[in-house]
């Protein structure tokens, strides 16, 4: 299947990576267990020989935390694992999860000049080889500076936030995260389903935030349980938001309220954070049908039509207006998916669902597509085709167009700028919003975007708020 | 940080229908007529929301009312004085808005009695005169009469079958009211979905402004997933976010009550699993 031996000529330089290991597609279609199963060792060193150590490193460009690349899969080659994993360390906190779910193939690795005449080094199969590798050990807690007596809270524990909070509290400040979900993580734990990011990992990186004395408060909707002037007039000396683009967005055609039509955010959300695959054993419920289509063709599209395959449904197909080559999900989940059976209705687009006497969603009205001339998002338009109306048979519709930033923050701080899409207006190089001592950072700031831009936000913000509050100290 | 919620009582309204105080000291201190928490009673528990009935900022604690309906509900009922609920989020929704518009009738059915109590209080103590009617199936479901009596100026009572006050609906009392010459500046319903749907259709015909308070499935209660979505004046809206009330006469309540039975056979038999145990 997949296990390439490695090869033991690492003069000649091969063109193809080191394939990595899988759960086989009959097998995982019926469990929730992780999919990919990474690297082994010798596999990982063996991907590690082909890199070539350019000395302008092109992949480190595309990375937008700018990790140095050649020099951590040096390290790997050598078997200086722990030298590696530091030097990874340094700029991405999170590599357990980036290694998993980091577009790789539009970052780093669309660079990487072995991708011009063969396949681009795996760079990310690397970052997670190394990650797991030090998941394995017990964790080392780094040395943090003398406490400064300085108050920060974070709203939210996504990758923003707990980037953020990391980043202040190895500086030395008391950091609290108040979190308004039950579990912190963000979309790690109620969005992105525990066979692509086993949960356990997410665990792992709260831990260590913990261990680094961050207070993580639950239940606490910032904006209703308190606000942020009551935080600032209540003993935090600066605040950071990252609250995320939570709101999903639905497609207002007829029809869309009937029953068995899902939000991707609702249909994730009961999966991942409340478990109720487990159900009747967990408390919540989830209706999977029969035929079960999902509208979009993001991460979170391919993430529910994996799901809901995994609960049960006998077909699932991905319902998307332009191509394939449009589609804004990893390319690795692309395949994962087709591989398990999803199927890909491609230039198609709903127009209209059809219930029954009982408002359950039955049918499913779309119109084909064709693609014009590109829009503002560079992508070719897609444009419906006159006549061409058809009728599929659905019991089951998730919707995964889009989300929009969480709003309530922006509905109760006076004060605060945002924009007409609802995100929080930053300086791009402090992050501070237009409330002094209140600085933003990840999808609240750019919307929907990805794991690695969030967490990039929030160590840029962690490093201005750690200059705001010392030079506000000599004052 | 494990920040459990202490019940600190509990007393039976009415057969299944429950009182509990429960100390929540930062949802009490912020709490306004009109808003509701979201609970998950233990690590297996769904969320669900729940009305606030009542607060105690200078103690530190919430009143829930709840009648035991599902899993989550019965649950919660048989959770004792002195022992624990997992995680309360709140408070939730916009707050009603309270104002002196003269005379409301405030109309309630069953446990919407108890997200109804703090309304007309509010409203009572900003200088209106408010007409009560709260209804329940029989006299032995009725809750918070003497609690609805002292924050109305006067209170009428319905019954399904007719065991105390009126035989029949609320919407038929506060129609009686109208029709022998009461005036009402706004009325409130706030109940089961077809008592509000009977008292907006009796308020449609009068022109009088009405505001129900909307209960639908709710999972995250902050705007995140869309369960409780209602189409509102042709439109979406999220009851959550938008709500918890709205303008009834603009209401598609036949579409709310399709989306509240969505579960109802999950919800069987998760209840056939909780005999079991
Ligand atoms: C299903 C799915 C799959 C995805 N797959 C990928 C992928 O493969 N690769 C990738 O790079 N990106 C992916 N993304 C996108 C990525 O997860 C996000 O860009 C990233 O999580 C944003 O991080 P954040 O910290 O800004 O926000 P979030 O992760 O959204 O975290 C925000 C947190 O703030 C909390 N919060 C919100 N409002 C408040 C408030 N008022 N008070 C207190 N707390 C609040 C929320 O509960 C949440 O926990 C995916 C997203 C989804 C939904
Ligand atoms: S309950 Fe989830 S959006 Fe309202």
């Amino acid at each position: 299947m997949t296990d390439d031996k490695p090869t033991s000529h690492p003069k000649r330089v091969r063109k193809e990576t080191v394939k990595m290991a899988k759960q086989k597609p009959e097998d995982r279609r019926t469990n929730f267990d992780e999919v990919a199963l990474g690297y082994t060792e010798d596999q990982a060193i063996s991907e590690a020989e082909r890199c070539l150590q350019c000395p302008i490193p092109q992949c480190v460009k595309g990375c937008p935390v700018e990790i140095e690349i050649p020099e951590f899969i040096r390290l790997i080659g050598e078997r200086k694992y722990n030298e590696a994993i530091k030097e990874l360390k340094r700029k991405n906190s999170l590599p357990a999860i980036c290694g998993r779910v980091c577009p790789q193939e539009e970052q780093c690795q669309k660079q990487c000049i072995m991708g011009k005449t063969g396949e681009a080094i795996s760079i990310g199969r690397l970052e997670r080889f190394l990650a797991d590798w030090e998941l394995k050990k017990p964790v080392e807690v780094p040395r943090k500076a003398p406490f400064t007596n300085k108050r920060v809270a974070v709203i939210g524990a996504g990758p923003a936030g707990l980037t953020a909070a990391a980043e202040l509290a190895k500086l030395g400040h008391r950091v609290t995260i108040l979190e308004s979900l039950h579990k912190p993580g963000g979309v790690l734990v109620y969005g992105i389903p525990e066979f692509r990011l086993p949960k356990r990992i997410v665990a792992s990186e709260v831990n260590y935030v913990k261990r680094l004395g961050v207070t993580i408060e639950k239940n606490i909707l910032v904006g209703k349980t308190h606000t942020i002037p009551e935080l600032l007039n209540g003993g935090f000396n600066a605040v950071f938001i990252g609250t995320g683009a939570g709101l999903p967005r639905f497609m207002r055609i007829p029809g869309e309220n009937l029953g068995g039509i899902y939000s991707a955010n609702e249909f994730l959300i009961r999966v991942n954070l409340m478990k109720s695959y487990k159900f009747p054993n967990f408390d919540t419920p989830i209706r999977i049908g029969k035929k079960v289509a999902v509208i979009g063709a993001g991460n979170v599209a391919m993430d529910s039509a994996r799901s809901a395959l995994r609960l049960g449904a006998d077909e699932v197909s991905i319902v998307y207006r332009r191509s394939r080559e449009e589609m804004p999900a990893r390319v690795e989940e692309v395949e994962n998916a087709e591989e398990e059976g999803i199927i890909m209705r491609l230039l198609t687009n709903p127009i209209r669902f059809i219930g029954d006497e009982n408002g359950s969603v039955r049918k499913m009205e779309c119109m084909r597509m064709q693609l014009g001339d590109p829009d503002e998002s560079g992508r070719r338009r897609p444009i419906p085709i006159d006549g061409s109306e058809f009728i599929i048979d659905v019991d089951t519709v998730i919707i995964a167009i889009g989300r929009t930033p969480n709003p309530i923050i922006q509905k109760t701080t006076e004060g605060l700028e945002t924009t007409k899409r609802n995100t929080v207006v930053i300086d791009e190089s402090t992050g501070e919003t237009s409330i002094k001592g209140v600085y933003a950072g990840g999808d609240i700031v750019t919307g929907e975007a990805t794991v690695i831009s969030a967490m990039g936000a929030g160590k840029r913000a962690a490093k201005a708020i750690h200059e705001y509050l010392m030079g506000k100290a000599g004052t | 940080m494990k920040v459990m919620h202490k019940v600190l009582k509990k007393i039976d309204l009415a057969p299944r229908i429950k009182l509990l105080e429960i100390d929540a000291p930062k949802i009490a201190v912020k709490a306004k007529a009109g808003q509701f928490v979201i609970m998950r009673i233990d690590e297996k528990g769904e969320r669900f929301p729940l009305t606030l009935a009542d607060w105690d900022p200078k103690n530190g604690m919430i009143t829930i009312v709840f009648l035991e309906v599902g899993v989550s509900t019965i649950k919660l009922g048989a959770i004792e004085a002195g022992e624990n609920v997992r995680d309360i989020l709140g408070p939730l929704g916009n707050p009603s808005d309270i104002k002196h518009l003269g005379s409301v009738a405030v109309v309630c059915g069953g446990v919407g009695t108890a997200a109804a109590y703090p309304i007309a209080k509010a409203l009572k103590k900003a200088g209106n005169q408010v007409v009560s009617i709260i209804g329940a199936k029989t006299e032995e479901l009725l809750i918070l009469e003497d609690e609805m009596r002292s924050s109305s100026d006067e209170l009428y009572i319905s019954t399904d079958d007719g065991s105390k006050g009126h035989k029949g609906f609320v919407s038929e009392v506060l129609e009686t009211l109208i029709e022998t010459g009461y005036r009402f500046d706004l009325v409130y319903a706030i109940g089961p979905p077809l008592m509000m749907k009977a008292t907006v259709n009796v308020t449609k015909h009068h022109s009088i402004k009405t505001i129900v308070s909307l209960n639908p499935i709710m999972v995250d209660g902050m705007g995140m997933c869309g369960a409780c979505r209602v189409t509102v004046d042709g439109r979406t809206k999220f009851a959550c976010l938008d709500g918890p009330e709205f303008d009834g006469n603009l209401v598609d309540f036949d579409e709310l009550i399709k989306r509240l039975r969505a579960y109802l056979p999950e919800e069987k038999q998760a209840m056939s699993q909780l005999d079991e145990m």
